[in-house]
């Protein structure tokens, strides 16, 4: 263990031994990150995923806000049970665009991966109103403060900085984000929304108010969950 | 007691700055208290969910950032600053760089920064990343203080007498430098007020899969780095203190230093198998993180044979129970996590309460313990008193506390292999056995046997602090002293 004399040199030269360091706590890193943006296989390449509607996102923001992830994940593991509890095991393509990601490590509820288009709308509203009144054993907090109007004067910003961090929103998409947002909370024509965001949850959520509510956003973003590659129709060979 | 006059008597040659410390000491105790009676709120919330009020401020979803960031940031880090501090200043004979204005910039500008990031995540204002929570400005903030605590610290080995730089001062060097790294690597945000949009409201820059993986690399080495090098530095300078033994291996030390920092890094996707991230990513996490059971086991050796010839103080010393007991822990924690990272393990093991159980046997027996055993070192020393107002008291405490680890973590085993088994477990005719409430349903007295576990370690936190009033305020109890046993040819 000659080497050990040399050690000296590290323990009595302070930028020595922080240079050292530095080199030997780097090399994991960059090792295990930077080729996941640079080996394109990283990503599946299936059709349907595109950025989430201004209400979605808005939706989004309020599950990142409350920390829903502490205790739901989004990510389904290839095992035969989850499978067949959630559906389809989660893609990478999935979450592209999801910043940050909310894969989550912990599961004190279930799954919310593929949560979309599996309850009704009304039983997402009374759920999170009050989790026991359509499940009993539920340990999940009451939301019921989300009956109150979404804040979203601020939209057009949310979308401009996540185009700058590489979510692909037009022009146009940023330009009727507000008339979006309504329209998906609402019924008005809802054509051109659908043409920007197709499978996009349609309709009043919240029924205790007329005016867009935290939960309509919330619910619009649970409803999209996992629904945007289609199964039935997608080739194994993409995700290989 | 020896230590403290060797303090003293050192102090005659150097003026060491050890005002901040004495800050230091006394915030940890504080957020310590904070923060595990938090944990102790939002562990009764899973039992009890109207614990949760119905209230936007009082729910487990934004509470349970407030417990992490207490625990982790706000104890341990005060932890780190002070012992640190002090330890750098002892072992290069050297005040510290910069003096009270630098150290008291780093004392209160941290404080500031936990109750900024504190109150902001009860309002709902969180990046949503696992233990990085705060916003853009409070991770600026962050940023200011590591900065000057850097500056601190590295002066001060500047300024020594020693020639060489003590083995605690290189753990702590190393998680400074790291923890920077990390902390500025996992939070690129862009702020959406550049464009007009809410003051505290920002976008990480990465997404989805490279997002999980910078995120985990981060968070697995905030264990790696702030609550396991930092803290080995700790052991570093105490237990061979306390013990008055030197370090059992000098070679050790240096092997498994490099060893431990080089491959802790590696060991993030450990936290992301079976899930979108590649699996040449996951292999590699794996197999870094099973390589990294023998540099951790390295550390724990050399903590635990620096009692040679000293085991006889576990009896006479209930401080010293704390310093071993937390290497003891730190060695079943670091044995229990490389095998948690076995994919075949993690398949059971992920997701579930084992996790929880996990990291707190590393929390609370590794990294409170080894630091509670510090500050009972530290508060007769730094406030000049010849001892402890009681031996019996941190006894008590030592005791209470392991009670309610044991009661923790053998809890949330039961449940989380229970949960992990009820979700995989199919009928006789090859349907899931279980819907996913009925395992939530199952975990009901596991949760609540966690929280009264938690409810002891609270206890001893409580008679810590209050040992402390009464060591800083002069008092000495009046109790049976710890006598040292007599040979029997002595007799």
């Amino acid at each position: 263990m000659s080497f050990l004399k040399h050690h000296a040199k590290f323990e009595t030269n302070v930028l020595l031994l922080m240079v050292g360091i530095l080199v030997t706590v780097i090399i994991g890193g960059i090792v295990e990150i930077v080729p996941l943006f640079t080996i394109q296989e990283t990503i599946e390449n299936v059709q349907g995923i595109r950025p989430y509607s201004p209400l979605e996102q808005a939706g989004r923001d309020i599950y990142v806000r409350e920390g829903c992830y502490v205790c739901h994940s989004q990510m389904i593991r290839p095992f035969r049970d989850e499978v067949e509890r959630y559906g389809h095991y989660s893609l990478a393509a999935e979450s592209m665009y999801d910043h940050p990601f909310q894969w989550g490590s912990k599961r004190i509820g279930p799954d919310l991966a593929r949560v979309g288009g599996k309850y009704s709308n009304d039983w997402h509203v009374r759920h999170l109103a009050n989790p026991r009144d359509v499940v009993p054993e539920s340990i999940m907090p009451g939301y019921g403060f989300m009956h109150r109007a979404l804040a979203y004067d601020d939209v057009e910003a949310r979308m401009k900085v996540l185009r700058l961090v590489g979510v692909p929103y037009t022009e146009d998409d940023i330009a009727n984000a507000k008339a979006d947002l309504a329209a998906q909370a609402g019924d008005a024509n809802t054509e051109a929304l659908l043409q920007r965001y197709p499978k996009a949850s349609i309709g009043k959520k919240d029924r205790t108010t007329d005016q867009v509510t935290e939960m309509d956003a919330l619910v619009a973003y649970l409803q999209v969950l996992g629904t945007m590659v289609d199964f039935s129709t997608m080739k194994p060979e993409a995700i290989r | 007691m020896t230590q403290a006059t060797m303090a003293s008597g050192a102090a005659a040659a150097t003026p060491y700055n050890d005002d901040v410390i004495r800050k230091f000491v006394l915030a940890a105790t504080f957020w310590g208290i904070v923060g595990f009676l938090v944990g102790d709120f939002i562990a009764w919330q899973l039992a009890f969910p109207a614990l949760n009020l119905d209230l936007q401020w009082t729910s487990f979803g934004r509470v349970r950032p407030v417990h992490t960031s207490a625990v982790i940031f706000a104890f341990g880090g005060n932890v780190l600053f002070g012992t640190s501090l002090f330890i750098v200043q002892r072992t290069c004979r050297a005040s510290l760089w910069g003096g009270s204005a630098l150290g008291n910039f780093i004392f209160w500008g941290w404080q500031a920064t936990i109750v900024v990031a504190a109150l902001g995540y009860v309002m709902g204002i969180t990046q949503g990343k696992e233990y990085s929570e705060p916003e853009w400005y409070g991770d600026l903030m962050i940023t200011v203080v590591w900065v000057a605590y850097l500056l601190a610290f590295v002066g001060t080995l500047y300024k020594r007498k020693e020639p060489h730089i003590y083995v605690a001062n290189w753990f702590f060097l190393a998680m400074i430098i790291t923890i920077a790294m990390l902390h500025l690597g996992n939070n690129l945000a862009i702020p959406i007020a550049i464009f007009g949009g809410t003051w505290w409201k920002s976008y990480e820059v990465y997404s989805g899969v490279q997002d999980a993986m910078t995120q985990w690399w981060y968070g697995h080495n905030a264990v790696g780095f702030f609550l396991t090098a930092g803290f080995l530095g700790i052991m570093y300078y105490f237990v061979p203190k306390r013990a008055e033994r030197p370090v059992y291996s000098y070679r050790l030390s240096i092997v498994h230093f490099w060893a431990l920092i080089f491959l802790y890094i590696w060991a993030g996707p450990h936290h992301l198998h079976y899930t979108a991230l590649p699996d040449w990513a996951q292999t590699l996490g794996m197999t870094f993180s099973v390589m990294l059971w023998m540099p951790s086991w390295g550390g724990m050796i050399n903590g635990l044979m620096t009692l040679s010839g000293a085991w006889d103080k576990l009896r006479t010393d209930p401080v010293m129970r704390f310093l071993v007991t937390s290497v003891a822990f730190y060695g079943m924690s670091t044995f229990e996590g490389p095998m948690m990272s076995i994919k075949a393990v993690n398949s059971l093991s992920h997701y579930t309460d084992w996790g929880i159980g996990h990291v707190h046997s590393g929390s609370l027996g590794w990294v409170a313990f080894v630091s509670f055993g510090a500050l009972y070192y530290l508060v007769p020393v730094l406030w000049k008193r010849k001892q402890l107002y009681s031996m019996r008291l941190v006894s008590y405490h030592f005791w209470i506390a392991t009670v309610g680890i044991v009661l923790y973590i053998t809890a949330m085993w039961i449940s989380g292999i229970m949960q992990g088994l009820m979700w995989r477990a199919y009928d006789s005719l090859g349907f899931l056995q279980y819907s996913f409430v009925e395992t939530v349903a199952a975990m009901h007295p596991y949760y609540v046997i966690r929280a009264i576990g938690g409810v002891l370690f609270v206890a001893g936190g409580l008679i810590m602090a209050y040992n402390f009033y009464r060591t800083i305020k002069g008092d000495v109890r009046t109790e049976v002293p710890y006598e040292a046993p007599v040979a029997a040819a002595a007799r």
